[in-house]
């Protein structure tokens, strides 16, 4: 009955269901392998869908100006929490924590009620697809996860900004007497942020065509979920992008071999995510602590 | 005749009105070594931070290559030719070696790290150590020595005229000491100033040019180390004699220890950590344990603390065959640990005098029954005074106490639960030397009141004046046993570096 | 030593409650001024009614999960799982209070979220694994079992006893204050009468030293955190008889997050060390007063978090020690310009 699971549509599907998702998992691996957190992302995500209705529907506006505002905000709020949590030396899960009530009560203030976006270049964009063979297609979001994920890899591993972010979550002590710049570095860890969470909730309303305050509840854990069932340790200094992108894709895996037969069982998703986050960090503790002893 | 490459004078620098440093000067020349020594408190790390730009003086003038430099932050120093090494290695445990070593200046392309540039300039870099590793391996897969040689290699990766080396040799064995110096050495031939920071005399001797000494913040000489005794170089540092620690000494070598004893291990070990070992402790007497860093000291202590527990050997008390699985049946069993590193396993920071003073009895009652706070007011009242701790009043916050009146607060603490031995690891680290004579002459009055002691250190000078009995570790390993006339700083000495003839 | 001061001085030693029991006086002053029927208060039926006695009423759930929360934050963990233990406790007390006698649906109830926090307090105690990412997994997972035992339906109850629990009243006062006053005394008891408070400080302020105390650390994790569980519970059982009804997927929503919030808002540190009780009381007694104040002044309830955002930014900023000496550079600087 699960014949086809792993058809090459499947797949591209998994991307483009899991878009979202995933590219707030990217900057999520920066904040959280920078030692940080950042709680304010699916707040950010909701406020981003309402705000790009608004200007759409309302405004008149053209798509694209309107991403690039939601992008503008999303990016200085972000910058905002990271100032905050660099020059004030507050902890960063209780200005996130601001954060995410912050943009969630903008998101209301917006507007109350979730607004269907119609515009031709919505419409272009659904229909936009790479063909890859057979009944495969990339869509335009799952084209922009990847694009993002490889932009994201070379930030992560191939830049001295992403060692810099390495390690300022090693030691952060260190990193200051060996001239790690922390405020800027820490500071565009979470413009980053709020800029991956803008982003995020833009290629949320490309696959909803809608915007709504309320979407992005508990996206944040989601999403810190994927990161952490990759391999990034919440302590900071260790994880790979290409392990965020294995937790992305074992999340939406579960989340789609739950709802293969039409029913989703929320519940069942999140017991199961709660499992797996058991397994992988019992795991991860018995392997720090094995190498430790035979150090 | 090499000439001045750094010169620091008359540095001020006061921190809510405390002079830490007050009018010191410094002159480091090129192609020599030069010492800064100084008790706890002399201002040494205060001026190294002046010098590589974490602290701005107050007033006074760093002139380097005969310009005017005033570093705003260690990334200005570096530029301006002043590299460091730190006392505590302070690199990133979980990057790789070659990361470390070119962390902030790596050589890169249309914003892209090189790699393969990386990983031959990290390489260059250890080689100039005459090292070869694998630098793609996280740092902390490393042992210690390993990761103070990378500390130095990224210290010297940038064109440093002058290399700082805060206390490099304190976690290094001998052999790493010997190649740490065959490194310096080299450095100096290739006109490097270095200034090196220390606590070991004879490394002192071993390398260095010339000498200054600080003491209390103020700036005391700077001498040919050739021409400085080491008597007067004490002295300098002290700026006091020996005579009331020399009074102790005869005293200590006329008591005859009673045998009445109180721990025993036979064979008592753990692979990798510690190898079996002998010991015996009686009542009323003081066991040295004696030994480099590293030799397995604190490693004994906390095994008979139940903090690592041994896989092998068994401990008796009184006689009978005791299993100490926890810090909590190692109380029960009437033993007390003080430990060397205060901060992190003494201290509660936050809570007052009173309170960290009464924990560990409080934690052997239970969390039921409070102690009656009358006495715990009386407990407090009572220590402040026996051991003339200077606090404001014993509701003060501990962290603001100075470090010898908080390591009298944390021998206050074991002290009030009566134990029957009392380890003392490093009981006298990091504080002024009027608190180490006064908690040399405690020891000494517990002894008489029939506590037994486990002392270690390593101040040998501090175990001879002491001990009655000294046992002497080395690589992990007991290696000899002394009493009586045989405990001389020589004969330890001797038993370390021979014990395999 | 005849200082005036000596006598209050202990107040402001370790934890201040001048921060938040300033921030409650402003804002009912505030009230005061703006909304007269805000103070009104009116006897009907024997039973006391009026804005304050809601704030109370309404305020219990957050107090009692601030309690527990000011233990556990007092150890220097967190609890992100205790809005997931609400929803447990309050479908399986739904679930059983039909077909079992009152007092054991409570019981069975209580009982199972602390075990539930038992599990939290053995993972961080003796499998040393963070405390934000071991509560994470029940906060994730917890919400998946109450949604699981319920069906994912709204499960109703017509239960005299049960219903009273969230809606009765006692001494004039509705029954949740009683609730909230016993458990805050027997916390403080608890906690002060007894060296639990001490050992908790040391273990939140420096572990290690602590364990060579002689303390056992984990089992003093394993402890705040069932307590957590335990307060979760109960807070889970007023919130489901409030709505005479088992929501196990709207119950406790957010409110690990109200929690935490009171707590640091009452001046215990999220770093751990000293606590206070009475502290994070008022802390969620001013979320709750700001959020009443915000409906008495017709902002929509959607929009309250803002305000919200902005308090704990304020909190943060104000107990960070390079916010005070910058305000108080700019204060010198005005000075010296004047």
């Amino acid at each position: 009955m699960y014949e086809g699971f792993f058809s090459g549509r499947v797949i591209t599907n998994l991307f483009a269901d899991n878009a979202a998702l995933g590219i707030a998992a990217v900057v999520m691996t920066l904040v959280i392998l920078s030692g940080g957190i950042d709680l304010s992302v699916g707040s950010m995500l909701g406020f981003t869908t309402i705000l790009i209705a608004v200007l759409v529907q309302q405004k008149g506006m053209h798509p694209l100006s309107a991403i690039a505002i939601a992008l503008g905000i999303g990016t200085v709020f972000g910058a905002f929490m990271g100032f905050l949590i660099h020059r004030y030396d507050l902890p960063p899960f209780l200005v996130t924590l601001g954060g995410m009530f912050l943009a969630r009560g903008m998101a209301f203030v917006i507007s109350k009620e979730s607004l269907g976006i119609e515009n031709a270049f919505y419409n272009h964009m659904a229909d936009f697809g790479i063909p890859l063979g057979g009944k495969a297609a990339l869509s335009a979001t799952a084209l922009i996860y990847l694009l993002l994920f490889a932009l994201g890899i070379v930030v992560t591993h191939f830049t001295p900004f992403g060692r810099n972010i390495y390690a300022l979550g090693g030691s952060e002590p260190s990193a200051r007497l060996m001239g790690v710049p922390i405020g800027s570095t820490k500071i565009a860890v979470y413009a980053l942020s709020g800029f991956g969470a803008a982003l995020a909730g833009a290629v949320s309303t490309f696959y909803t065509t809608s915007g709504n305050p309320t979407t992005g509840g508990g996206f944040e854990l989601d999403v810190i979920a994927s990161v952490v069932i990759g391999g990034t340790l919440l302590t900071g200094g260790v994880g790979t992008q290409l392990g965020t992108l294995a937790g992305v894709l074992i999340f939406g895996t579960i989340h789609s071999a739950l709802d293969f037969d039409g029913r989703l069982n929320s519940y069942w998703l999140r017991i199961a995510i709660g499992g797996l986050l058991l397994i992988f960090i019992l795991f991860q503790r018995f392997l720090t602590r094995t190498s430790a002893l035979t150090r | 005749m090499s000439i001045p490459v750094l010169r620091a004078q008359n540095i001020s620098k006061a921190f809510q009105g405390v002079k830490a440093l007050d009018g010191v000067e410094l002159t480091l020349r090129t192609g020599e070594i030069h010492a800064l020594m100084g008790e706890n408190g002399a201002g040494k790390s205060t001026l190294i931070k002046v010098l590589t730009g974490v602290y701005t003086p107050d007033s006074g003038g760093i002139e380097f290559d005969g310009v005017a430099i005033a570093p705003g932050s260690t990334r200005e120093a570096e530029a301006a030719g002043i590299s460091t090494v730190y006392q505590e290695v302070n690199l990133i445990p979980t990057l790789s070696i070659a990361d470390n070593i070119l962390l902030g200046r790596q050589p890169r392309r249309f914003g892209c790290l090189r790699k393969g540039e990386m990983k031959r300039r990290a390489e260059a870099a250890l080689a100039r150590l005459g090292l070869k590793l694998d630098v793609g391996q996280p740092l902390n897969s490393c042992s210690m020595a390993v990761q103070q040689m990378v500390a130095i290699a990224r210290a010297l990766d940038i064109q440093a005229k002058v290399l700082i080396l805060d206390e490099p040799t304190s976690s290094l064995d001998e052999r790493e000491v010997e190649f740490l110096f065959g490194i310096m050495r080299k450095l100096r031939k290739d006109g490097m100033a270095i200034l090196f920071v220390t606590h070991f005399l004879d490394q002192v001797y071993a390398v260095s040019d010339r000498i200054t000494v600080l003491r209390n913040g103020k700036f005391v000489g700077d001498y040919q180390a050739a021409e400085l005794p080491r008597l007067k170089l004490i002295g300098a540092m002290l700026g006091r004699n020996f005579e009331e620690m020399e009074h102790l000494r005869e005293e200590t070598a006329h008591a005859a220890p009673s045998r009445k004893v109180f721990l025993e291990t036979h064979k008592l070990g753990r692979r990798g950590i510690i190898n079996p070992i002998d010991l015996n402790i009686a009542a009323g007497e003081v066991v040295g344990l004696a030994g480099l860093l590293g030799s397995g000291r604190t490693e004994t202590a906390k095994m008979l603390f139940g903090i690592d527990l041994p896989d092998q050997g068994e401990i008796q008390i009184e006689g009978e065959k005791v299993s100490i699985k926890s810090a909590r049946q190692a109380v029960q069993h009437g033993l007390a640990f003080c430990s060397e590193d205060r901060k992190s396993e003494g201290l509660i920071p936050h809570l007052s005098v009173r309170e960290n003073l009464i924990l560990a009895m409080q934690a052997s009652r239970g969390p039921l029954r409070l102690l009656p706070r009358k006495e715990q007011d009386a407990l407090a009242a009572h220590y402040i005074r026996a051991l003339n701790i200077k606090t404001p009043n014993a509701e003060a916050q501990i962290s603001n106490l100075s470090g010898g009146n908080q390591q009298k607060v944390m021998l206050a603490r074991w002290l009030a639960m009566q134990p029957k031995l009392i380890i003392l690891d490093e009981p006298t680290r990091g504080i002024d030397v009027g608190a180490k004579a006064e908690i040399e002459k405690l020891v000494h009055s517990l002894k008489s009141q029939g506590m037994a002691v486990l002392f270690i250190s390593s101040d040998m000078e501090e175990i001879v004046r002491t001990c009655q009995r000294v046992v002497v570790l080395r690589d992990r390993k007991k290696v000899g046993e002394l009493s009586g006339e045989d405990i001389q700083v020589n004969r330890i000495m001797n038993v370390i570096a021979h014990h395999d003839e | 030593m005849n200082d005036p001061l000596a006598k209050i001085k202990p107040w402001f030693q370790g934890v201040s409650l001048f921060w938040p029991v300033l921030g409650l006086g402003l804002l009912l002053i505030f009230n005061a001024v703006f909304s007269p029927s805000f103070f009104h208060l009116e006897i009907r039926d024997g039973h006391l009614y009026g804005t304050l006695v809601d704030i109370l009423n309404q305020g219990s759930k957050v107090m009692l999960l601030a309690i527990g929360m000011t233990l556990v934050i007092a150890t220097g963990g967190v609890d992100l799982s205790v809005g997931s233990l609400m929803a447990i406790a309050g479908a399986v007390a739904a679930m059983l209070v039909m077909k079992i006698s009152f007092a054991m649906a409570v019981a069975i109830s209580l009982g199972l979220a602390t075990v539930a926090g038992t599990c939290n307090g053995l993972l961080i105690g003796y499998a040393g694994i963070q405390p934000i990412i071991a509560t994470l997994i029940l906060m994730v997972a917890g919400r998946g079992l109450a949604m699981l035992l319920t069906g994912g339906q709204i499960i109703t109850f017509e239960h005299p006893s049960f219903v009273f629990l969230g809606n009765g009243h006692f001494l004039g006062l509705p029954f949740t204050v009683t609730i909230v006053a016993i458990v805050l005394c027997f916390t403080l008891v608890a906690t002060r009468k007894t060296a639990i408070g001490l050992f908790l400080e040391s273990v939140g302020d420096n572990e290690k030293a602590a364990r060579y105390c002689g303390i056992n650390a984990a089992l003093v994790k394993v402890m705040v955190y069932a307590y957590s569980g335990l307060c979760a519970g109960i807070a889970g059982l007023i919130a489901t008889s409030n709505i005479k009804a088992a929501d196990s997927s709207r119950v406790g929503e957010f409110m690990e997050l109200d929690a935490i919030f009171a707590v640091v808002v009452g001046g215990t540190p999220l770093t751990g060390g000293r606590f206070s009780l009475v502290g994070s009381v008022i802390g969620a007694l001013l979320i709750q007063t700001l959020t009443i104040t915000m409906y008495n002044l017709g902002v929509a309830p959607a929009v309250s978090p803002v305000p919200k955002a902005i308090v704990i930014v304020a909190v943060c900023l104000m107990q960070s020690a390079r916010f005070r000496a910058q305000i108080l550079g700019w204060f010198g600087k005005r000075r010296i310009a004047a």
